[in-house]
């Protein structure tokens, strides 16, 4: 059996950049309408959530990390050309070679300009959200080198076809059957029930040969220091450690946003990223490694500065915050809205609270006017997020970006002329009797069920309570 | 060099031009632990053992009994260890093979490794790597499923920041590669209910020892 054959053709479903995606409220509506997945997704996120709630009360100082991952990052962006520098420095002296790539082509060609050097035709691959958002895995199979996945929620995805819903968890869409299901038919060399242990170990024994025989691996970073050229890798499997060691070249792509300054820096990060991720102490594998090391791990590594959409991003004072995100998927797993529609219905490799400021500023807002809109303002996210990224205000200032761009008329119209009436009184007194004396065709006891036209979007999931029948300045007059 | 370095960074320059400097980060969060060591020591063992990794403390005479016993207890035969591992750590009664530039399939046919260590740090149950001549390269304890790691008492730290301080050193001086292990490898993947084995050892094993282990690596570097 060859399951391989045939991976990384229609795996990546996730919109590439440069096209719009669909509406969130569309996507939202489909997904909210799937029992299963909802399911799953409670089970998940209210897991999780307890969990990181109980690992991020073991610390006294979690709010001075926070706020030191707070400054870094605003450090790194303040200084980005500098550090971007003193990597490129660094990394290079010690036996990298680092690349700069505009957007996903570039760095694409780039990785397969590599592969092509060494005539590979299969690679194994680290989860990686950056490699997810340029496509690679597509453009990879385009140039005749299949990539294949080796994170366990990757590879189930990878085999089906479908793509991550989750940052951290990106199968979190799929039960235990399903994922049992799908391994009957691909990866099993013997049968399995739906026990997450057989599951694992059958992913263990197909995909242990791979790893021994590989030629190269592509990775993510999470983090990266400017000052010795140092990689970072956070994970839990050991698919990470044994893509960035067995195979002897290595090619990492990383977002410039990546950096920081210097190596104790570290400390900050590697506290914080894995009690908000994955809600441990410390997730079972960290690896850091600085260029070549002679006789241990790769002998040729290539490193790609990433931009695609980055500096767009950074030229916003008040979006750029955006940039600080680590990736730790805690503002989806309390996010109201998260927790019920799943990542699918924002439509990008960065769902949740942190996608709906990212990717409309990755991608321009224009491609994805709806994501600002999809979140309550509750400010959830806000509180859990490890580096204290202000996103209820971002979402704002995106609205009435948003706005300004998508020039809906109609509802300009609107808005303008409610502002208008609203600012005086007698134009308000004067609304607000035409209101009452138009509404009542349509009021049932207390409440409006159906608005007609245009206005029934409204009323179609809610009722509107009916204008009070006296105005409160009505009232108080007639009380004196 | 390339154009796309020099748009890259124009562009950079361009969105932060006129933006003020941003603030020095303030550090006062714990730099310092402040368990005696009888209670950092005790920290590690209850933080590794959370996390499934099975621990031992042992002194400084019963140690290489010890390993022994625990490679035979999970029925591991032939064992494979780096070369810098001291003389009254080897155990007897095993088939032990020296790395010398062994291959990924030599190595996937070994039962077992043992190792030394850095450091450990009690507040996360971490272990930490940097290829020293006791610890070996990375691919040994990677491939092979159990490890097991020893570990000195005067190698615990209690706090992350303490540990990133000496490994900072070690990587300026070296560019030492380092690996960070709390436990055994794990995935929460499906239904995010947690399983310890995937791709790493899907066994650790940590022997604390009283005394400093004789000429480990680690500890000739004064770390």
């Amino acid at each position: 059996m060859s399951p391989a054959s045939g991976l990384g053709e229609g795996v990546d479903q996730a919109p590439a950049i440069g096209a719009a995606i669909r509406p969130f409220a569309a996507a939202a509506h489909d997904a909210l309408a799937d029992q299963q997945l909802r399911s799953n997704l409670r089970n998940a996120t209210t897991t999780i959530r307890e969990k990181r709630a109980r690992v991020v009360a073991e610390l006294p100082d979690w709010q001075q990390l926070r706020e030191a991952g707070r400054a870094i990052k605003a450090d790194v962006l303040a200084h980005l050309d500098d550090y971007l520098l003193q990597f490129e420095q660094a990394a290079s002296a010690a036996g990298g070679h680092v690349h700069w790539a505009q957007g996903a082509a570039e760095a694409n060609s780039l990785v397969l300009a590599v592969a092509r050097a060494h005539s590979v035709t299969e690679l194994v691959k680290v989860k990686s959200l950056t490699t997810d958002e340029i496509g690679l895995n597509a453009a990879l199979a385009a140039g005749g080198v299949q990539a294949l996945e080796t994170d366990l929620a990757e590879l189930i995805l990878q085999l089906d076809g479908d793509w991550s819903s989750h940052i951290l968890v990106p199968a979190i869409h799929r039960n235990r059957s399903e994922i049992r299901d799908l391994f009957r038919r691909t990866i099993a060399d013997r049968d399995v029930s739906d026990d997450p242990r057989e599951l694992a170990e059958a992913s263990r024994r197909y995909l242990r040969r791979k790893f021994l025989n590989a030629r190269m691996a592509v990775s993510g970073a999470n983090f990266a220091v400017a000052e010795t050229g140092t990689v970072c890798v956070v994970e839990s499997e050991g698919n990470g450690r044994m893509c960035t060691t067995l195979p002897p070249v290595l090619v990492t792509i990383l977002g410039i946003e990546k950096l920081v300054p210097t190596f104790a820096d570290l400390e900050v990060f590697l506290q914080l990223l894995p009690r908000s991720s994955t809600a441990e102490r410390m997730n079972p594998y960290t690896s850091l490694w600085t260029g070549i090391t002679p006789g241990d791990g790769p002998q040729e590594f290539h490193v790609i500065l990433l931009d695609a959409g980055r500096t767009r991003v950074l030229s916003d004072e008040v979006g750029r915050v955006a940039l600080h995100c680590i990736r730790c998927s805690a503002c989806s797993n309390v996010c109201p809205v998260y927790t019920r529609t799943g990542g699918h219905a924002y439509g990008s490799t960065n769902p949740g609270p942190i996608g709906a400021i990212l990717t409309p500023q990755l991608l321009g807002i224009e491609h994805a006017s709806s994501l600002p809109f999809a979140s309550s303002l509750c400010g959830a996210c806000y509180e859990v997020c490890p580096v204290k990224i202000d996103i209820p205000s971002v979402l704002v200032h995106l609205r009435a970006k948003a706005v300004q761009a998508d020039a809906k008329e109609g509802e300009r119209l609107m808005m303008s002329s409610a502002a208008w009436v609203f600012g005086g009184r007698r134009r308000f007194r004067l609304a607000t009797w035409l209101g009452r004396l138009s509404q009542r065709p349509f009021v049932r006891g207390t409440t409006i069920r159906r608005l007609p036209g245009p206005l029934a979007g409204w009323t179609r999931t809610r009722d509107l309570p009916r204008l009070a029948p006296q105005t409160f300045r009505a009232w108080w007059r007639h009380r004196e | 060099m390339s154009s796309s370095r020099e748009l890259i960074l124009a562009r950079v320059r361009e969105a932060l031009a006129g933006g003020s400097p941003a603030a020095a980060p303030a550090r006062d969060y714990r730099q310092r632990g402040t368990l005696a060591r009888p209670a950092r020591i005790d920290l590690l063992c209850e933080r590794l053992g959370d996390y499934r990794a099975a621990v031992r403390r042992v002194g400084t005479a019963g140690l290489a009994r010890a390993i022994a016993q625990e490679f035979a207890a999970r029925d591991a035969v032939r064992v494979c260890l780096p070369a810098g591992i001291p003389t009254a750590w080897r155990p007897d009664g095993l088939e032990l093979v020296e790395d010398s530039e062994l291959s990924n399939a030599a190595l996937d046919a070994c039962d077992g490794v043992l190792t030394g260590c850095t450091l450990a740090i009690a507040e996360t149950g971490t272990l930490v790597l940097t290829g020293a001549p006791s610890e070996g390269r990375r691919a040994l304890t990677l491939i092979p499923d159990l490890h097991v790691c020893v570990v000195g008492e005067e190698q615990v730290v209690e706090l992350v920041p303490e540990a990133m301080a000496q490994l900072g050193d070690r990587v300026r001086s070296e560019r030492a590669p380092i690996t960070l292990i709390s436990g055994p490898s794990a995935t929460s993947d499906i239904e995010l209910s947690r399983v310890e084995g995937v791709h790493g050892p899907r066994t650790l094993v940590v022997l604390v020892v009283k005394r400093p282990p004789p000429a480990s690596g680690p500890e000739a570097r004064g770390a």
